[in-house]
C-alpha cells in the first residue's frame, strides 16, 4: 500500500534488480499487518472485589503489610517486596493531579475520545500511587501538577462492574498540593515526615 | 493470605480485544514480492549458486550475502507437503475448510506456504500439480493470491 508517508529512498533498494513484469509499476512500500488478540478476561480476586465496589462508587486500594503504602487499583500484592497485600482500604474519590499529558493524536477506534484530551495520574487522598483518569471541567491549559480534583461519576443507572465508572476528574477549586508533595513525590515527603517524627520521639500515628 | 476465588459462575469476566494496527515498511525485496502479487506474478530471488528462493529473502540464509536478483517464477507448481485445515482459524483468509500446502513453484528451489482450495482432503496429494488463483482486486498483500487449485480444476472463471 502506498498511503503512508514513507520516503521513496527509504525502501527503493540500491542494487536490487527487478524482472520486467514489475519494473515500471509503482512499488509496494508498506503492508498492513494488524495483530489482534482476543481474550476471555477474568479479573484477579483483588480486581473482582475492586470492580464490584467501583460499580457502587467506592474506590478500593490495598495496603502493604511492609510499610503501609496504599496501592490503587488493588492487585493483591506489594510488587516492591513480593508479598501478599490483601488488606482492602476505602479511598476517597478526591485527590490531586500527580502528572498529566495533553494528547493531540486520536487513538484508532476511540471516537468517543475527541482530541485534545488530558489524561492524568490522579493521586487519591489516602493512596500512595497514581490512578489513571481523564481530566475535564476546565481548560486543558489550566491543568497542572498538584491541582485538586474529584471524580465525576457516571449516572447511577449507568454504573457497572467495569473500569469505566468515572467519566473524568474535575477541579475542586481547593488550593493546589505543593509541587514538592505532589504525585510520586508525595510518598517520599511522607516518609521524610515520618522519619522526622521518629527522630523527635513523636508518634506519627501512622 | 486470602485464597483467590476460583473463576466460577459468579466471577466477573469480559471479552477483551487488543489490536495493534501495524503498518510495516517492506524494504525493496519483500516489497518486490508484494508488488508482484499485485501484478499477479510470483517472484523469487536468485542465490549465488543459481537456486531461486520463493518468497524472496533479503540475505542468503547460508552465506549471509545480500541478495539482489529478483526473478519471476511460474504460477504453477507441485505440492511437496500439505495439511488439512478444518475449521479455518479466526481471521483466516479462507472461510471454509481448505488445504495448507508447501508448493514448489516451477522455477523455484524452495517451496512456499499457501492455501489450496479443494473440497476435501481427498483432493490433496503430495506431487499434485497446482496453479495460482488470483483475486480480482489486488493491493500488494499475500492475500492477493487467493490460493492454489489443482491444475485440472482451473476453470475459466479462475483464469
Amino acid at each position: 500500500m502506498t498511503d503512508t508517508p514513507i520516503p521513496a529512498e527509504a525502501s527503493d533498494g540500491v542494487g536490487v534488480v527487478l524482472p520486467p513484469s514489475i519494473r515500471d509499476v509503482e512499488p509496494v512500500r508498506s503492508v498492513r499487518t494488524p495483530i489482534r488478540l482476543e481474550y476471555d478476561f477474568i479479573p484477579s480476586a483483588a480486581a473482582q472485589q475492586y470492580l464490584r465496589a467501583y460499580g457502587e462508587k467506592r474506590i478500593l486500594g490495598n495496603r502493604s503489610p511492609v510499610d503501609g503504602a496504599v496501592f490503587v487499583p488493588p492487585r493483591g500484592v506489594d510488587p516492591r517486596h513480593g508479598v501478599v497485600a490483601d488488606e482492602m482500604v476505602d479511598l476517597a474519590d478526591i485527590g490531586h493531579v500527580g502528572s498529566f499529558c495533553v494528547t493531540h493524536l486520536p487513538i484508532p477506534g476511540r471516537r468517543d475520545l475527541p482530541v485534545p484530551y488530558v489524561s492524568a495520574w490522579i493521586h487519591l487522598d489516602g493512596a500512595d500511587i497514581g490512578f489513571l483518569g481523564l481530566v475535564a471541567g476546565c481548560a486543558n491549559e489550566d491543568v497542572r501538577i498538584g491541582m485538586r480534583v474529584r471524580a465525576v461519576w457516571k449516572p447511577d443507572g449507568e454504573l457497572g462492574d467495569t473500569a469505566e465508572n468515572v467519566l473524568h476528574w474535575e477541579p475542586t477549586g481547593e488550593p493546589d498540593v505543593p509541587i514538592a508533595e505532589a504525585g510520586n513525590r508525595a510518598w517520599g515527603a511522607k516518609q521524610a515526615a515520618a522519619a522526622d517524627d521518629d527522630a523527635d520521639g513523636g508518634d506519627s500515628g501512622a | 493470605m486470602t485464597e483467590p476465588d476460583a473463576p466460577g459462575p459468579s466471577a466477573l469476566r469480559a471479552d477483551l480485544v487488543i489490536e495493534y494496527p501495524f503498518i510495516r515498511t517492506t524494504g525493496p525485496v519483500v516489497g518486490a514480492f508484494l508488488t508482484g502479487l499485485r501484478e499477479a506474478v510470483l517472484l523469487g530471488i536468485r542465490r549465488s549458486d543459481g537456486t531461486v528462493m520463493v518468497p524472496p529473502v533479503e540475505y542468503d540464509p547460508v552465506t549471509s550475502e545480500p541478495l539482489t536478483e529478483v526473478v519471476e517464477v511460474a504460477s504453477t507448481g507441485t505440492i511437496v507437503s500439505w495439511t488439512w485445515v478444518d475449521p479455518p482459524r479466526p481471521g483466516s483468509p479462507w472461510e471454509v475448510p481448505h488445504g495448507l500446502a508447501l508448493v514448489l513453484l516451477d522455477g523455484a528451489d524452495t517451496p512456499m506456504l499457501h492455501g489450496v482450495m479443494v473440497d476435501s482432503p481427498d483432493g490433496l496429494a503430495t506431487g499434485l500439480r497446482v496453479e495460482a488463483v488470483w483475486k480480482d482486486d489486488r493491493v500488494g498483500h499475500i492475500t492477493d493470491l487467493a490460493g492454489f487449485v489443482p491444475v485440472d480444476q482451473v476453470t475459466a472463471a479462475h483464469r
